[in-house]
């Protein structure tokens, strides 16, 4: 008992009341995190609305099969994300550090695909700015397709890096075995903010890559 | 703790995933005009919902954190619906 109290913090009555406010605290944190992508979302789909074919045009340039790929490196990375809490949660060390660094592995390897992809619009001059070429009579929608893809995979990418940064430092913790059964709070945390970022992608990846593949 | 998820359940969420994704990938080359979002947008909802109810245990969470989920849901498809009620209307 005078273990378990010695984790809880003063403004706390009990250790589930610390764990609910914790995991409260990221649920609201997570809620501005949706409108921030939103927003951007929300241009996308009024730009779409106003010249949805030289989206759909302008989206064959996407490799569908990297971005696949990397949409189940992404739901691979989050079943292990969640296997790495429940080790957690069951004082599992071994498993629960290997969860997470498998969790890391893949989220560098999103990271390496999403890198390829990058460079292959670099090298078919689609990075909208000075250097963008486009044939066809639509490339004004076309460049404003770019800019959106670059804006939601970019600010979804420096969200992964951040989430792997985050893992880094809970790994480290579990390895020294700093969570028990009793206390597994900032991985449970950390695995919130994880899934999240796989859910912004499960949406950008039908929005960006699946438009009127058919034609 | 979470009660009622076992690993089990969670490789069973991840293969549902896994379905779902080559699902959508299937859907995509179909050609079903306006219909075709509408199926991508649905499926990428249900893994969504897949994922927050399990991964992120708000099948097992208390009643304010469900509110809080549901809420940034629900600011988003305010400024959704709004906006679109009128870029889909001029003209």
């Amino acid at each position: 008992m005078s273990e378990e109290r010695a984790l809880v913090a003063h403004q706390f009555e009990t250790a589930a009341q610390q764990r609910s406010a914790a995991t409260l605290g990221m649920w609201v944190f997570l809620a501005t995190e949706v409108l921030f992508f939103g927003g951007m979302l929300m241009a996308y789909t009024v730009y779409r609305v106003m010249d949805g074919a030289a989206f759909a045009r302008a989206s064959h340039a996407q490799n569908i099969l990297l971005g696949g790929i990397n949409t189940a490196v992404l739901l691979t990375s989050s079943l292990t994300m969640a296997l790495g809490v429940h080790a957690a949660q069951e004082g599992r060390r071994r498993r629960s550090v290997l969860m997470l660094s498998a969790t890391m592995v893949l989220g560098a390897l999103f990271l390496g695909i999403k890198a390829v992809e990058y460079s292959q619009k670099f090298a078919e001059h689609l990075v909208p700015g000075v250097d963008f070429r486009y044939a066809g009579p639509d490339a004004g929608a076309a460049q404003i397709y770019f800019i959106l893809y670059f804006l939601l995979t970019g600010f979804h990418a420096i969200h992964l890096t951040i989430g792997i940064g985050v893992l880094a430092v809970i790994a480290f913790s579990a390895a020294r075995g700093r969570y028990t059964s009793a206390y597994s709070t900032p991985v449970e945390v950390a695995g919130l903010y994880w899934h999240f970022v796989d859910i912004v992608w499960i949406f950008l990846y039908p929005l960006i890559y699946l438009i009127q593949v058919y034609r | 703790m979470s009660a009622g998820s076992t690993p089990g359940t969670y490789v069973r969420v991840a293969g549902a995933l896994y379905l779902l994704l080559a699902l959508t990938v299937a859907c995509a080359f179909i050609d079903m005009g306006p219909f075709n979002l509408v199926v991508a947008m649905t499926i990428a909802v249900a893994k969504a919902v897949l994922v927050v109810l399990f991964f992120m245990h708000v099948r097992s969470a208390g009643g304010l954190t469900r509110v809080v989920a549901c809420a940034g849901a629900f600011w988003l498809l305010f400024m959704c619906v709004l906006t679109l009620t009128d870029f889909l209307t001029r003209n």
